[in-house]
């Protein structure tokens, strides 16, 4: 069945208008989004959006309030909770460990639930995934914040799931111990496994996955980074020049390539163009022409991070939040 | 996992300890011509308190405890119903507790039998309450487990659950302790009827329990 749903092109998941609320308040509505198998997909939002609502929901957590969703092949009813469950690993923002136990028996308590077959040999293939074999008879409570991460990402690879989903993995790391878990998590995507990632660090995002989605309450935008980017904002060049154009306007303004233009007294300007490739030898000749001394034209790079605050910052929600 | 919580199995022993020092005292006190006084009560049943208090404890913390230190969403995450979870923990909880239960009641019968004088001894252990001790102990500690597993699911403080759990197996002891002294007669008819809905109640107590394990309002402290 697994093979099927890989094989037959379905998603591993595939949600539809999916809609959580807790009363009167609303933790995420109307959400539609289909991921691959395979994929890396980040989803990404601001505190409160319902990102981990969304993720307790697809993990059979908690009960949707309306619309659908299927996750790894499986239809999203209370009937098929535990099927879902053993199709996926959910790794919280906290890793939940029991401290009294060591790495190896934590992990040995969770083989035991998920009933995996062979759970040394499967155990060992774990902490070696996340680079933990020598710190296996270690007790949990002993461990730092960024190996406590790790013992949890080696509890979610157990089962070895159709679907992982990860709650802010790097939530309160510190630099180095990111880096390593941004290392293993992009070692699992190479590996083929399907990870939805939970985040609001858009370097994250950036450099992990293969498409985001921006949710704030409601999904805002999904797709390549790229893609959001080209979306979102206009190519733009920018240029800086030795002293300031004396009319500006006349150099831009009849070049058919530009479609706005900004700039300083200091000689900087931002020019908005429909092919920056075509549009920079152009502009290139005439402020020249005009007498100009260039010191730089280079195409304007908008990260993820101007994607992610252009739409949460049009969003009256995350406002009043 | 029991390696690890030693200490916690060790104060366990300290409450049933306590109730061993009264029915100890008074049988290596008691002289051969009390023996006719405790002909006619039945102090070894004073015993299935133990059984009725100890696992109170435990089981109090097995939902709320999990829960206040993060460890129970990843539990919830696997493929576990949550008949088995719950059923899982009660067990965690009823094993200990049977065997600290029998193992204090062994030392007490093995220290009347060696110490006390051989007409108490023989007046005190009798073969009807040491089987209805045998019987009763795990079926009272089974019942004590839900009880407190219940307060548990619903508890947000791990203190409040515990004492809740204790003071709702007050009634469970306070049946066993008049059945000892023999304002209840213990009686074979008695003590089917007993067995018996002690066996059906913590039958449909294991479902009410499950019931009560909501995962979502264990996870958000909230059902929409």
């Amino acid at each position: 069945m697994r093979a099927d749903a890989r094989d037959g092109g379905a998603p591993a998941l595939a949600v539809s208008g999916l809609t959580k609320r807790f009363g009167e308040r609303i933790a995420f509505e109307d959400v539609t989004f289909e991921i691959a198998y395979g994929e890396v997909f980040g989803f990404l939002g601001p505190n409160g959006a319902g990102k981990t609502t969304t993720v307790r929901t697809l993990g059979t957590l908690i009960a949707p309030s309306a619309g659908t969703a299927t996750v790894a092949g499986i239809g999203l009813t209370p009937d098929n909770g535990v099927e879902i469950r053993r199709r996926i690993a959910i790794m919280p923002e906290s890793p939940g460990l029991y401290d009294r136990l060591s790495v190896a028996e934590n992990l040995t308590c969770f083989a035991d639930l998920y009933e995996v077959a062979a759970p040394r040999e499967r155990i060992q293939e774990a902490l070696r995934s996340v680079r933990l074999t020598d710190r296996a008879d270690d007790l949990c409570g002993t461990l730092s914040k960024g190996l406590r991460q790790r013992v949890a990402l080696a509890r979610a690879l157990l089962s070895e799931p159709e679907v992982l989903f990860l709650d802010e993995p790097t939530s309160g790391l510190d630099p180095a111990a990111s880096r390593d878990v941004h290392e293993l998590i992009a070692g699992l995507g190479r590996s083929g496994v399907t990870i939805f990632l939970t985040t609001h660090r858009l370097e994250e995002a950036e450099r992990l996955c293969d498409r985001v989605a921006i949710l704030n309450t409601r999904l805002q935008t999904i797709g390549q980074p790229a893609e959001l980017r080209d979306r979102l904002f206009a190519k733009s060049l920018t240029i800086r020049t030795r002293t300031a154009l004396p009319d500006p306007e006349r150099v831009f303004a009849d070049l058919p390539a530009v479609e706005r233009w900004s700039g300083d007294a200091e000689g900087s300007y931002l020019v908005s163009v429909s092919d920056a490739e075509a549009a920079a030898p152009a502009i290139t000749r005439a402020l020249v022409a005009a007498g100009a001394d260039v010191l730089s034209i280079s195409e304007s790079y908008h990260s993820l991070e101007d994607v992610y605050l252009e739409l949460i910052d049009e969003d009256p929600e995350a406002q009043r939040r | 996992m029991y390696r690890r919580t030693g200490s916690i199995i060790v104060t366990m022993s300290i409450i049933p300890l306590i109730f061993l020092v009264q029915p100890v005292v008074s049988a290596l006190t008691a002289s051969s011509a009390a023996a006719v006084s405790i002909r006619h009560h039945h102090e070894l049943l004073y015993m299935l308190a133990i059984p009725g208090l100890v696992p109170a404890m435990l089981a109090a913390y097995a939902v709320v405890g999990e829960r206040q230190q993060g460890t129970l969403e990843p539990v919830l995450t696997t493929p576990l119903r949550r008949e088995e979870l719950i059923l899982g923990k009660a067990l965690a909880v009823l094993v200990p507790a049977v065997v600290l239960a029998y193992l204090i009641f062994a030392v007490f019968l093995a220290v009347v039998a060696i110490f006390a004088h051989p007409g108490v001894s023989s007046a005190l252990i009798r073969g009807s309450d040491v089987l209805a001790q045998v019987i009763f102990t795990p079926l009272i500690a089974t019942w004590s487990i839900w009880i407190a597993m219940a307060i548990s699911t619903r508890a947000t403080d791990i203190r409040v659950a515990q004492q809740l759990s204790v003071l709702a197996s007050l009634p469970t002891i306070a049946v066993t302790t008049l059945i000892a002294f023999d304002v209840l007669h213990p009686s074979l008819r008695l003590a089917l009827v007993l067995g018996i809905a002690l066996l059906l109640a913590n039958r449909v107590a294991w479902r009410l329990v499950s019931m009560l394990f909501d995962r979502e309002r264990l996870i958000v402290g909230t059902r929409s």
